[in-house]
């Protein structure tokens, strides 16, 4: 892959671009940062509104789920029985998603799904980001020897493909305790372990190819001139130039990990009973599709949603740094 | 060329052997033991164990199982299940199946994708683009189990359309769903960025210059256009390939299909680690392989890439 990110004269991504212009200065007197005009460029975007909608929606939703089920905790079994009588009941007035095979509220526990499924999220997004910033900026700033090893060993784990990964990975470790606190039980942790592991290295790659086009910039070279140090050319002038595309597709990431987490948990290796999540939702779904199909639609309905939400907003926020496009 | 081609190959080999033995380390550490299971309920007479820990030399540390296994690879011999079949067996039934369900949907996706990416990207802002632009985000976000299902539901059982489940009805018939639903996300893609691809390109230079000599549109957009867009297209073809195959654990799931991605995932299951180790050397291979080509073919479709 080396090759073709030094050869090829069209690869050179469109943050890098992009701020290298920004840089030369304001336009009309006005003084732009691209940040700022990104920004504006975002708030007249509908795309972005509606997706910044309906992610804090779903925030709101992951952080505080009783506000919007009167109270109603679906873990809390005292408080709230399930009624078996009200087994695969249908969508009524009073219970707008009906009952799940347990006579469980659907509408709380499709609420109460949302907290792991965007913590796992958002996470495991945030967790690359500083492996890939790390990783990338190092080894595609020093070359040589760093960047081979750093390459080859990205390239290891990008081989093997992601769920497949995931589901040995996460079969392996069930029931090991790490740095003496942290049992991998298959709760939220031991997920977000499993994800990153396999995860980090898309993004690692497009780092690493964004800080090459961008290490050899005229300013860069100013800085060094000026007797920059390497950590200061590294943190002050190439990450602001270079991160663009990570966080684009990080954006992207957190609906495309959510989405993961689900199919894991409908594998039977992600989250398990008693944890609530849209994943699992939808696997205890699969015996009754036929015959209850609010047990799917429900679960599916938030999961795609919040993906669809992610992937927008990713795009909008290409747009606003990419001004080929304007 | 050919000293490009040789040098990628000698970068393969360090990724080959670091990913399989990964893989083997994690399968190899898989909780429970896989001998201990063979006798049940019954109890295993301690010779017996002994000899079957020796068979599969589990008794060595991991470094010296993992050589054993690569000694044994480069001799095109893939070992044993421990309920005693030839890996190679068991690959020799899985694969075909797998092969045919992935270049199925790599028909279908080239077929459906190209066409629906061309289309809209000859014509932004059109009826057709929106169409293609809101259909392809909404299958990217709806995730491949929730696809596969309410297809299986609505086609299989409701409408009577397909085969619900398993390979009765032999090929075609049997593979067209579950090739849709397999191809359908890398469909998605390859339709926005044959888009994006397309609509960047009809603005460039040497494009105004072809419609500037009055030259045919199919012209102007088959021979000029299209030939540059199809780049990144191509490289996103080729990674394909490879992920559909590893893809196909959750489609052969749901249709109950009986390729590696069902068999790898039965054999995670039953800590059959040689089935699992055998399986993804080979999903491994076909990926390396897949982008090397891809590289080579930049190449030649853009003249600009010269390989040092």
């Amino acid at each position: 892959m080396s090759e073709r990110d030094v050869a090829d004269p069209g690869s050179a991504t469109p943050g890098a671009t992009s701020t290298a212009t920004a840089q030369v200065g304001g336009f009309g007197g006005r003084q732009a940062s691209l940040t700022a005009d990104a920004w504006r460029e975002l708030r007249r975007n509908p795309l972005f509104i509606f997706s910044g909608a309906i992610i804090v929606l779903m925030l709101t939703i992951a952080v505080f789920p009783a506000l919007f089920t009167r109270g109603v905790d679906p873990r809390d079994k005292q408080q709230f029985p399930c009624l078996l009588q009200n087994t695969v009941a249908r969508p009524s007035a009073d219970h707008w998603f009906g009952y799940d095979i347990q006579g469980c509220d659907y509408y709380s526990r499709v609420i109460y799904g949302a907290r792991p499924s965007i913590t796992i999220g958002v996470v495991v997004v945030a967790l690359s980001v500083i492996i890939a910033v790390v990783v990338g900026t190092v080894s595609a700033f020093y070359g040589g020897l760093i960047d081979t090893v750093f390459s080859r060993v990205t390239d290891v784990f990008f081989g093997i493909p992601f769920i497949l990964g995931a589901i040995v990975f996460l079969s392996a470790i069930q029931g090991v305790e790490i740095l003496g606190f942290i049992t991998l039980d298959g709760g939220v942790s031991t997920v977000v372990i499993a994800l990153t592991v396999f995860g980090w290295t898309t993004l690692t790659r497009l780092m690493r190819s964004s800080v090459l086009s961008a290490k050899d910039m005229d300013y860069v070279q100013a800085a060094r001139a000026l007797g920059a140090s390497n950590r200061r050319l590294m943190v002050r002038h190439i990450l602001p130039n270079a991160i663009t595309p990570v966080i684009v597709y990080g954006t992207v990431s957190v609906g495309l990990i959510i989405a993961a987490e689900a199919a894991l948990s409908f594998l039977g290796v992600g989250l398990r009973a008693p944890a609530i999540s849209w994943g699992l939702m939808i696997s205890e779904s699969q015996l009754r599709i036929t015959t209850s199909p609010h047990l799917l639609l429900f679960p599916g309905l938030f999961l795609s949603a919040t993906v669809l939400a992610f992937l927008m907003l990713g795009d909008a926020v290409r747009d606003a740094f990419d001004p080929k496009l304007r | 060329m050919g000293r490009y081609v040789a040098r990628r190959m000698l970068q393969i080999i360090p990724v080959f052997f670091g990913t399989t033995f990964l893989i083997f380390a994690m399968v190899f550490a898989l909780p429970g033991d896989p001998i201990r299971a063979l006798a049940g309920d019954r109890p295993q007479p301690p010779s017996v164990t002994a000899v079957l820990r020796d068979r599969y030399n589990l008794d060595d540390p991991l470094l010296v199982q993992y050589g054993k296994y690569i000694w044994n690879l480069v001799q095109f011999d893939l070992g044993q299940s421990f309920r005693g079949r030839d890996v190679s067996n068991i690959m020799a039934e899985t694969w075909p199946v797998t092969v045919k369900l992935a270049l199925t949907a790599f028909v279908i996706e080239i077929i459906i994708g190209l066409m629906a990416g061309v289309l809209a990207g000859l014509r932004r802002g059109s009826f057709i683009d929106n169409l293609v632009l809101i259909s392809t985000t909404l299958i990217v976000s709806i995730p491949v189990f929730v696809l596969g299902f309410t297809a299986q539901v609505l086609l299989g059982v409701e409408w009577g359309i397909f085969p619900v489940a398993g390979l009765r009805e032999g090929y075609p018939q049997s593979y067209i769903l579950p090739a849709l639903v397999l191809a359908s996300i890398s469909l998605a893609y390859l339709a926005r960025l044959t888009r994006t691809s397309l609509a960047e390109n009809l603005r460039s230079d040497y494009v105004r210059t072809a419609v500037a000599k009055g030259l045919p549109r199919w012209r102007v957009v088959g021979v000029h256009t299209l030939r540059n867009s199809l780049i990144p297209v191509v490289t996103l073809l080729g990674v394909d390939l490879g992920s559909l195959m590893g893809g196909a654990i959750i489609t052969e799931g749901i249709f109950n299909i009986p390729g590696v991605g069902r068999q790898v995932f039965l054999s995670v299951r039953t800590q059959e680690g040689f089935v699992v180790v055998g399986i993804t050397t080979v999903l491994v291979l076909i990926y390396l392989l897949a982008n090397l080509v891809v590289d080579v073919m930049y190449g030649m479709l853009d003249p600009r890439i010269r390989y040092e």
